[in-house]
């Protein structure tokens, strides 16, 4: 840290607070042209430039101190709302960049005499921490969308009293078919179903893996009370179960859903399981 | 700390819900309890509902397939019910099973499992409701 | 954030039978603080209570320390299970599926290895067992 003291740096601040502000906002309003309105950038700078000023005033020297609590939720704050906006890393660090802008102009200033270097320093940390932030909210949100689409695609339907059923359609990896135990599992707990249908005619092939999830869906929905049937199964798939080895001689499998609806429906109150293996 | 489970009385049934994390000697004495209330009561049915259960690991799981092995000597039957998915999930990555145990998927539904068992004709309601829907 | 989380370390003596359910809810609690699924959490505490239990009863006691960690985005749960007691002799042949040296199912070990994401375990006839468990957020 250099001469001046965090006090001083914080009333330096305050001192030519406007200066350091329009200088700023030019600065960041030149950047994300049209981007933001000024108006918007305006009072996100207000929210930060106090952070920092009283994170100063509090003795605050690294980012890292507590006395920035405040100023890293902020800074955490804007960087993950631009990051859901579609703003760019760039034009998110920038912003907070620009803020060197308004200090420059301090040291330009002969009326200032207070040495602002660890000042700049706290700066390059800021912008650096508001990208690492818009990073983490970008991978968070790229994860959460992926989880979304798994969901989409694959939807649990109660297709008659009692009855829920998943039509699965194209090609299955192990995380969808996890995703897909998961819900169905669920699905019959909340809708009080004593059957489910996996429905795999639109599914090409399948790997050990995927054969596998299915197996122990089958059984665990055995666990909770339910009876599980799979339909469709192509040739293809039914040669590789064959190969694996897996033992599906205790699953019930029907050749169409229509079929394993009405199978359903016939083995009425008696579904429950007698749990083996 | 190590308080027994109740155990109901309903008609000829016993019924045991588990509300708590189970401690080991918790899960043995309500083993032998229910060994000793069949007995005593000639219970023709014994419904466990583990609904309020988080996780069940290798020793719950145990006691209940001993329960129901124990219920089948004694011409009884055991209905697990209330599993909650993700608990199912785990049981079987474990690879556990509950052996003779039956299941459904709550307190009614095992009662309804049970009744069916003396009377077997009690089946197709779903069935019926199907075609009464069609009309 | 990436700002280094202080990870507090909790840990736990195993010397009863209350102390295996001491232990599932600890790392229920963890587990819930690293924003695990509902199963996962699951997996977790199921094989959380397998190994405490077989710190108990094969390794005559230990004790069981819980731990939040991160990495990058990442958060998870490491627990680490440890006893001073007779140690496995035949490390492969006590994770196979059923095998067991009393009157378990033998599912303990070999089981909670499937339940969790990093499974170690560390033993030797007369220098106690160590296992320690990871898993992650996502
Ligand atoms: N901490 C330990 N110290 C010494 N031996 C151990 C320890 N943990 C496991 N073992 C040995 O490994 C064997 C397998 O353990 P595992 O947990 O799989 O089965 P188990 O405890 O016998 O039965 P359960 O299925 O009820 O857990 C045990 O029977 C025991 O001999
Ligand atoms: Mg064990």
């Amino acid at each position: 840290m250099s001469d001046a003291s965090t006090g001083a740096l914080s009333q330096v601040l305050t001192r030519h607070a406007d200066e350091v502000r329009t200088a700023w906002l030019d600065a960041a309003a030149a950047e994300l042209h049209g981007r933001s309105s000024r108006g918007e950038l305006d009072r996100e700078q207000t929210e930060i430039f106090e952070a920092l000023v009283g994170g100063l005033a509090d003795g605050g020297t690294t980012l890292r101190d507590a006395a920035f609590d405040q100023l890293r939720g902020i800074l955490a704050d804007v960087s993950a709302a631009r990051a859901r906006l579609g703003y760019t890393p760039r034009e998110t660090a920038m912003a907070v960049f620009a803020l060197k802008e308004g200090l420059y102009a301090l040291v330009s200033d002969a009326s200032v005499r207070t040495d602002i270097t660890s000042l700049l320093r706290l700066v390059d940390d800021l912008g650096l921490y508001t990208f690492e932030a818009f990073a983490e909210a970008r991978e968070a949100i790229i994860t959460e969308q992926s989880e979304q689409l798994l969901e989409l695609s694959t939807p649990v339907v109660k297709i008659w009293d009692g009855v829920v059923a998943v039509p699965l359609v194209g090609t299955l990896d192990s995380a969808r078919t996890q995703v897909v135990m998961e819900k169905l599992l669920n699905t019959l707990v909340e809708t009080g179903s004593e059957h489910a249908i996996i429905d795999i005619t639109g599914v090409p092939a399948v790997d050990t893996q995927v054969a596998q999830h299915l197996f122990k869906t089958v059984v665990a929905a055995r666990l909770m009370g339910a009876q599980c049937t799979i339909s469709g199964i192509r040739p293809q798939i039914a040669q590789t179960i064959v190969s694996l080895g897996i033992e599906f001689g205790d699953i019930r499998t029907r050749a169409s859903l229509a079929d394993a609806l009405l199978d359903a429906l016939e083995s009425g109150g008696r579904s429950a399981a007698e749990v083996t293996g | 700390m190590n308080d027994a489970i109740p155990i109901l009385k309903i008609g000829s049934t016993l019924l045991v819900s588990i509300q708590v994390d189970l401690q080991d000697t918790t899960a043995l004495r309500l083993q032998e309890d229910l060994a000793e209330r069949i007995t005593t009561t000639g219970a023709r049915g014994v419904i466990i509902d583990i609904s309020g259960l988080e996780i069940v690991d290798s020793f719950i799981g145990r006691m209940l397939a001993t329960v129901a092995a124990i219920s089948q000597v004694l011409d009884a039957r055991t209905v697990v019910v209330g599993m909650r998915p993700a608990v199912a999930i785990t049981l079987v990555e474990l690879g556990l099973s509950l052996g003779g145990a039956r299941t459904a998927l709550d307190v009614d539904r095992g009662l309804a499992l049970l009744e069916s068992d003396d009377t077997p004709s009690a089946g197709a309601t779903l069935l019926d409701a199907a075609k009464r829907r069609a009309q | 954030m990436t700002t280094v989380a202080p990870t507090t370390t909790q840990r736990l003596e195993v010397r009863g039978d209350a102390d295996v359910v001491r232990v599932r809810q600890l790392v229920r609690g963890v587990a819930q603080e690293a924003r695990l699924s509902l199963v996962v959490q699951t997996k977790l505490v199921t094989a959380a209570s397998e190994l405490a239990r077989n710190t108990l009863v094969h390794g005559g006691g230990g004790h069981v320390t819980v731990e939040l960690v991160t990495e990058g985005a990442r958060t998870g749960v490491r627990a680490v299970f440890a006893d001073d007691g007779p140690g496995i002799a035949d490390l492969d042949l006590a994770l196979t599926d059923g095998w067991t040296s009393g009157g378990g199912l033998g599912l303990g070990l070999s089981g909670s290895r499937r339940l969790v994401e990093r499974f170690s375990i560390d033993s030797a006839p007369g220098a106690g067992t160590r296992v320690e468990i990871v898993t992650w957020s996502r």
